[in-house]
């Protein structure tokens, strides 16, 4: 195997005397809380916005994503399984809390399932709010510590990592659905009712969630987009383009990747917990390889490498998905292929490299068969 | 006992499925770094050609054995087109090579079930593999199982000769192990690997044919092996046909065994435990090309 050095242009802002490119970013920033926080709550309706929350759980996946595969060059193929984590960490608090509001002991499906009355062991922790809230994050981080640090350490790396990130995904999905007893099997943990006292049915409640939803985005954005800038983000960038001369300057790269795969893990994991009460449902159809990779469509599309692009991908492709899958379920598929095709076959910087591309080749072109 | 001899005769079948895929994707991994998501694919392609065949010729038996060449030829040239539109221009990025054949392998999904519908198709197997052969000590073998062992063992044979005698070969052996030093000795590698790409392919083909033989076929058969396909390929180290071999039964009887002792489930979370566990132990695969590369 050569190295797996990625072509894709990456944008790190040296610090620039003008104005406006010092407004850009903190600007930028500002238009987008002021979209997310202000103007989505007033034009779209309680329907839209409940999908727009939902869309922005991806975001925040991709944001992680960006960090991991854009800066890091790792190809992160499943996140699925960090998602899963966090909302699975998630719903089994809040099923808990509906059963106790109900008096219960037991979450509505195991007692369906009749498989005895007392809670698996497992499950006890989760019944406090504080060990669920931070298993959502914590517990993603620990499983990418673990595998990351296994993984890197022996230098394994390239589609080694893929293909084990992606086996890691199928085996969590496929050992929930055979545990249907304790974790719902196929179906997962549905019909959740509540969110730390508050009635996920009013409409009222479910735009505070999608509110949290945006919060959590904008700040995790602003933390990634501090590490892209800070000596780590560096470090991170020359890893991916030439890991053995950064091992010779005395770095060792296995710590550099360990940091980017377990903060991205934590973000997925926070996303999945944030999935939850947006959509009132989590379940291993949602955590495979099929979404895992879905993960990485978005970022791709909308340029792996760029933060603002990961984001705004991650936004269109669930969209697009969303509306095209209801309209033409067959139409959409072939779609998506082409997507993933193009955007990574032949626009690997993405959407956002969409308008430097176009400026180079109308450039280029007067000047003739220079090249 | 015999549930163990049972369950590991099992195990051998599953890894003879899972050698037949990790043929074809070893070879192509190996040669050119690709990560070929849509080889799945191309093993749900070898399935339905099996089906569409039975349906044009009813005696079983037959059918069998004219899709096997067909099947090969129909893949491998899937393969071929798949090689000549995409994959020769990401040689330098192979990581997107693995999302380019997903996107690929999406649509080919679609489209098959466009053509033959959503639900699995069933293939009849012929009489003389539908029985089994009873060996003593409660020990019975499936014998569509032992043909699928058989198969894949020929495909080994056939490949390690090609590989080891023919101008091909040695080409493909060459572009393997250092693909500039092989062009600039005259080796057309953009040939060489077509070449590597219609039999890599073919073989999946192939794959797919002995698919029909163990249960009912559809658009997902594929992807439901590929990635226990690629665990083999990356722990027997790219491009060994040996360490393929070795690590597909081990892993198919390993797998099979665990079921037995545990769940379905947790057998594949163990069984990926062993793997990473393994790569501490050879992080490159059970056997490895020696090569001045840092990498």
């Amino acid at each position: 195997m050569t190295t797996t050095t990625s072509p894709v242009p990456t944008a790190v802002t040296e610090p620039s005397v003008t104005l406006r490119e010092r407004l850009r970013v903190p600007g930028g920033f500002v238009l987008g809380a002021v979209l997310l926080l202000g103007v989505a709550p007033l034009v779209l309706s309680d329907f839209r916005l409940s999908l727009l929350a939902k869309y922005l759980c991806y975001a925040i996946v991709a944001v992680g994503v960006s960090l991991a595969w854009g800066r890091g060059g790792l190809l992160v193929l499943g996140q699925g399984v960090f998602f899963g984590i966090g909302g699975y960490a998630m719903a089994m608090h809040l099923k808990l809390a509906d059963a106790a509001a109900t008096g219960q002991t037991l979450p509505d499906f195991m007692q369906l399932y009749g498989t005895g009355d007392a809670l698996p062991w497992w499950w006890q922790p989760f019944a406090y709010p504080g060990f669920a809230l931070a298993a959502t994050v914590l517990l993603p981080m620990a499983v990418a510590a673990l595998l990351g640090f296994f993984i890197f350490r022996r230098r394994v790396k390239g589609a080694y990592f893929a293909i084990l990130s992606q086996a890691l995904a199928a085996a969590l999905a496929i050992w929930l659905v055979g545990q249907q007893a304790t974790t719902g099997g196929t179906n997962g943990l549905t019909d959740i009712q509540g969110f730390f006292g508050y009635d996920l049915d009013d409409p009222v409640n479910q735009r505070m969630v999608y509110v949290v939803i945006a919060v959590v985005l904008l700040l995790l954005m602003a933390v990634a987009r501090q590490l892209f800038v800070s000596r780590y983000g560096e470090l991170l960038v020359a890893v991916r383009d030439s890991e053995e001369r950064v091992r010779f300057l005395g770095y060792d790269p296995a710590n550099v990747k360990l940091v980017a795969y377990v903060v991205a893990a934590g973000m997925a994991g926070l996303a999945g917990a944030l999935f939850v009460p947006a959509v009132g449902i989590i379940s291993p159809a949602l955590i495979g390889i099929v979404p895992s990779i879905g993960f990485v469509i978005g970022a791709a599309v909308g340029g792996r490498a760029s933060l603002v692009g990961a984001v705004l991908g991650a936004l269109v492709v669930a969209w697009a998905q969303s509306t095209l899958s209801d309209a033409f379920p067959a139409g959409w598929t072939y779609f998506q292929g082409l997507l993933f095709i193009v955007a990574v076959g032949f626009l690997p910087g993405g959407l956002a490299s969409l308008f430097a591309v176009v400026r180079d080749r109308r450039t280029r072109t007067p000047k003739g068969e220079t090249a | 006992m015999t549930v163990i001899l049972n369950q590991s005769f099992t195990g051998i079948s599953i890894g003879a499925v899972l050698l037949l895929i990790a043929l074809g994707l070893t070879l192509t991994f190996g040669q050119m770094g690709v990560i070929n998501m849509a080889h799945g694919e191309f093993i749900m392609t070898g399935a339905y050609t099996t089906y569409v065949l039975q349906k044009s010729i009813s005696d079983a038996g037959l059918s069998l054995l004219v899709a096997l060449p067909v099947a090969f030829l129909v893949a491998g040239a899937m393969g071929v087109l798949l090689e000549w539109l995409l994959i020769r221009r990401l040689y330098t990025r192979p990581l997107d090579t693995l999302l380019v054949t997903w996107g690929v392998s999406l649509m080919l999904q679609q489209l098959a079930r466009d053509i033959f519908g959503a639900p699995n198709v069933q293939t009849h197997a012929p009489d003389l593999l539908t029985g089994n052969i009873s060996v003593g000590g409660g020990i019975t073998l499936a014998n569509s199982r032992l043909f699928i062992l058989a198969l894949a063992l020929l495909c080994v044979l056939a490949l390690t000769l090609i590989l080891r005698l023919t101008p091909l070969g040695r080409r493909i052996r060459a572009v393997v192990q250092n693909r500039d030093l092989a062009e600039v000795s005259g080796i057309a590698t953009g040939r060489v690997d077509r070449m590597t790409f219609f039999i890599g392919s073919g073989l999946a083909g192939v794959a797919g044919v002995a698919l029909t033989l163990v249960g009912p076929i559809g658009p997902t058969t594929g992807t439901n092996y590929i990635v226990d396909a690629f665990l083999v390929v990356v722990v027997g180290g790219i491009g060994q046909l040996k360490g393929s071999v070795l690590t597909a039964f081990v892993l198919g009887v390993l797998q099979s065994v665990l079921e037995y002792s545990t769940t379905v489930s947790v057998a594949k979370v163990m069984v990926l435990v062993a793997i990473v566990a393994f790569l501490q132990w050879r992080p490159q695969g059970l056997y490895t090309l020696r090569t001045r590369s840092l990498a």
